[in-house]
């Protein structure tokens, strides 16, 4: 089925808005009343068709204002993609990796044909037409990682598997939340993860980079992670904080479910073949109170969520100054019913 | 765990002990690609169990039409390497996992320094393609007994030119290693394949000379976590399951029909814990979810990667 890919912006006038199909499909974070902080990695594995678990790359109806508002960012600050010299092998990767799962799963927006090392890549959405000598970066207009990242939705970090611990060592950070305020290319593992204050007490990330130094071949792994933003905004990073940040102070009682916006990562990870490098995918959705509360079963989740959440998290999370502005809007759907466990909408 | 079904397509006796053997996809197309210093893990029903040998992927990381190993038969091996030997043929088909690095070259190095004892040189047959391909500086040094005994030396001549240096015994040639490892630039890593004497004599001698523990690399192959088949009762469900060998606890439990709580199977999310109400031998845990006293108290076990060291398990479940 063909994607209707949408005009609309994710900074300025913000003209970003989802489908009733983008909100039933939208990946929501919360099983249950309570939020426990835990390390909910599981296999990536094919989910049902139209959910966004469905192909390894998730392509919506928003995929060509993404990459066009990524381009902007990237644009305006060159710093956003950057890849140390001795990543070019997981640099082709990626690349490999993204232009098979993406021609094979959108067969109708995207065509990879080989002839040997011979590539020709065409991305219809986003009108690119290439051939290129597979391995050899001087044949594309820009190297591999930089060349492909533009044309796949979500963030991507290139980590090198070294001396027991996992190295970011080339990434494009466009839409950044909480989780990169910190990030730089080079970091170790331990140095990137440093400030998540409850998660590193539970011993937390240890675990979770033991898990992934494992990590097989064909084998992802995927969790999810949230947070909540004022306006669509995908980038949402430290440098940029003078555009966005006094947004928080915008929020009232009268347009708090518009302008908040629930944002949630489907962060994914593979580990890549000729590198034995891993790419850690970084996808995001966002979505409104409002659109949300279109599910009554998910207000009433997130209502009892965000009621019970620890003051810790909330601060760590950048919510306080909003915070209880969006507990009390959606406490009006919230009739105290038992809905069961589970994210389904209905 | 998604297995790869392979074909063999060729077996050669290479030396007196070694075959090699090589393996296309059944289906024809291309198999995975992989980095130097990768091995598989092939699988082998037979005689009632399944062995599940790890052998390190020799040839082209890139040009993968086929993947290449090679199998010595050891003289009093569990049977793994002498089953290959006997019993495997041209067409018959396997299953094999995809490839696993645990001897990864260090990108970052400036100089590599390998260093193989006899059939230990087949990770390094494909760290050279790799080498060679990035134009990495490095030395290839293979000790074997006789030239006879000797696998590929043709092969790696060709691959590596002068950089390959050979010590045969039975020519009285003999590695120095400690002439070797004294005069390497800054940033070199050094990697060692072989017999264990000679990979306890290369970490050694780089440990007094005081090269950093992170600059030298030794094959380690991490079996799948196997262990002896044992039998675990289910509590709840009233039901006794057998846990063959070849299975992980978790599995086998599903293969029965119960459906316990998991996430990750890999061992660190905490979802699958179950209570062990009753154990004959010790547990083995094998996750990085149960603390160090949690593991020694032994009233707990995670079932995606634990087992029992004894033959009998009770289970809250
Ligand atoms: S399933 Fe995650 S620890 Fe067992």
């Amino acid at each position: 089925m063909a994607l209707n890919f949408k005009q609309e912006s994710f900074r300025d006038d913000y003209t970003y808005k989802n489908s009733p199909e983008a909100i039933k499909r939208f990946p929501f974070p919360f099983p249950e009343d309570q939020y426990m902080y835990s390390v909910n990695i599981e296999p990536h594995t094919k989910g049902k068709p139209g959910s966004v678990y469905e192909f390894p790359f998730d392509i919506d109806e928003h995929y060509v204002a993404e990459c066009h508002d990524r381009a902007i960012t990237l644009a305006e600050d060159a710093g956003r993609y950057q890849a140390l010299p001795h990543m070019m092998d997981a640099q082709w990767d990626f690349l490999e990796l993204a232009m098979e799962s993406l021609s094979s799963d959108y067969p109708e927006h995207f065509t990879l044909t080989k002839n040997g090392s011979i590539w020709t890549w065409e991305n219809k959405p986003l009108g690119i037409h290439d051939t290129f000598t597979f391995g050899d970066s001087t044949t594309l207009p820009r190297e591999p990682f930089d060349y492909m990242g533009r044309q796949v939705q979500g963030d991507f970090v290139l980590l090198d598997q070294r001396d027991e611990t996992l190295y970011a060592d080339a990434g494009m950070v466009t839409c950044q939340a909480d989780w990169s305020l910190a990030f730089n290319v080079g970091m170790s593992w331990r140095e990137w993860h440093g400030p998540v204050p409850k998660a590193t007490e539970l011993g937390v990330m240890d675990r979770a980079l033991k898990y992934l130094m494992n990590l097989q071949l064909a084998n992802p792994v995927r969790r999810l992670n949230w947070t909540m933003t004022v306006n669509p905004r995908l980038d949402t990073s430290p440098e940029n904080y003078p555009h966005w940040g006094g947004d928080r102070n915008k929020v009232n009682a009268d347009n708090v479910s518009e302008l908040i916006h629930l944002r949630v990562e489907l962060q994914s990870l593979f580990r890549l073949p000729r590198s034995n490098g891993i790419v850690f995918s970084i996808r995001c959705y966002l979505m409104s109170l409002k659109d949300i509360a279109t599910y009554p079963r998910w207000a009433k989740r997130l209502h009892r969520v965000q009621k019970t959440m620890h003051p810790d998290l909330i601060e760590y999370k950048g919510m306080t100054k909003f915070h209880p502005l969006v507990v009390e809007w959606l406490s009006q759907f919230d009739d105290g019913a038992d809905i069961g466990v589970g994210t389904q909408p209905e | 765990m998604n297995m790869i079904d392979v074909r063999v397509a060729a077996i050669e006796q290479v030396t007196p002990l070694i075959k090699h053997f090589k393996f296309v996809k059944e289906d024809g197309s291309k198999l995975p690609p992989f980095s130097g210093g990768s091995h598989i893990v092939v699988a082998l029903d037979a005689e009632g169990r399944t062995y599940r040998n790890p052998y390190s992927l020799m040839g082209s990381p890139t040009e993968t039409d086929a993947y290449h190993i090679s199998v010595r038969r050891q003289e009093n091996s569990r049977g793994g390497s002498a089953y290959m030997h006997e019993n495997i043929s041209v067409g018959m088909t396997l299953k094999i996992t995809h490839p696993v690095n645990l001897f990864t070259l260090a990108k970052m190095a400036h100089k590599h320094v390998l260093i193989a004892g006899g059939i230990g040189i087949t990770p390094f047959m494909s760290q050279i393609e790799d080498l060679n391909r990035l134009g990495a500086e490095y030395e290839l040094h293979y000790a074997f007994r006789s030239y006879k005994q000797a696998a590929f030396v043709e092969e790696l001549q060709k691959a590596c030119g002068n950089k390959l240096h050979c010590y045969s015994d039975s020519d009285g040639k003999r590695l120095d290693m400690d002439a070797l490892l004294s005069n390497q630039p800054l940033g070199t890593h050094v990697y060692v394949c072989g017999p264990s004497p000679m990979v306890v004599g290369v970490l050694e001698t780089a440990k007094n000379l005081g090269w950093p523990d992170s600059n030298v690399h030794n094959e380690q192959f991490l079996a799948p976590p196997v262990g002896e088949s044992f039998k675990v009762q289910l509590a709840k469900s009233n039901l006794e399951v057998q846990v063959p060998a070849e299975m992980s606890m978790l599995e086998a439990i599903e293969a029965a029909g119960v459906q316990p709580e998991y996430l990750c199977r890999g061992g660190v999310c905490g979802r699958c814990e179950l209570s062990v109400l009753e154990s004959d031998g010790g547990l083995e845990h094998n996750d990085h979810f149960l603390t160090e006293s949690e593991k020694a108290s032994c009233k707990k076990i995670m079932p995606c990667v634990s087992r029992t060291k004894g033959k009998r398990l009770v289970l809250d479940l």
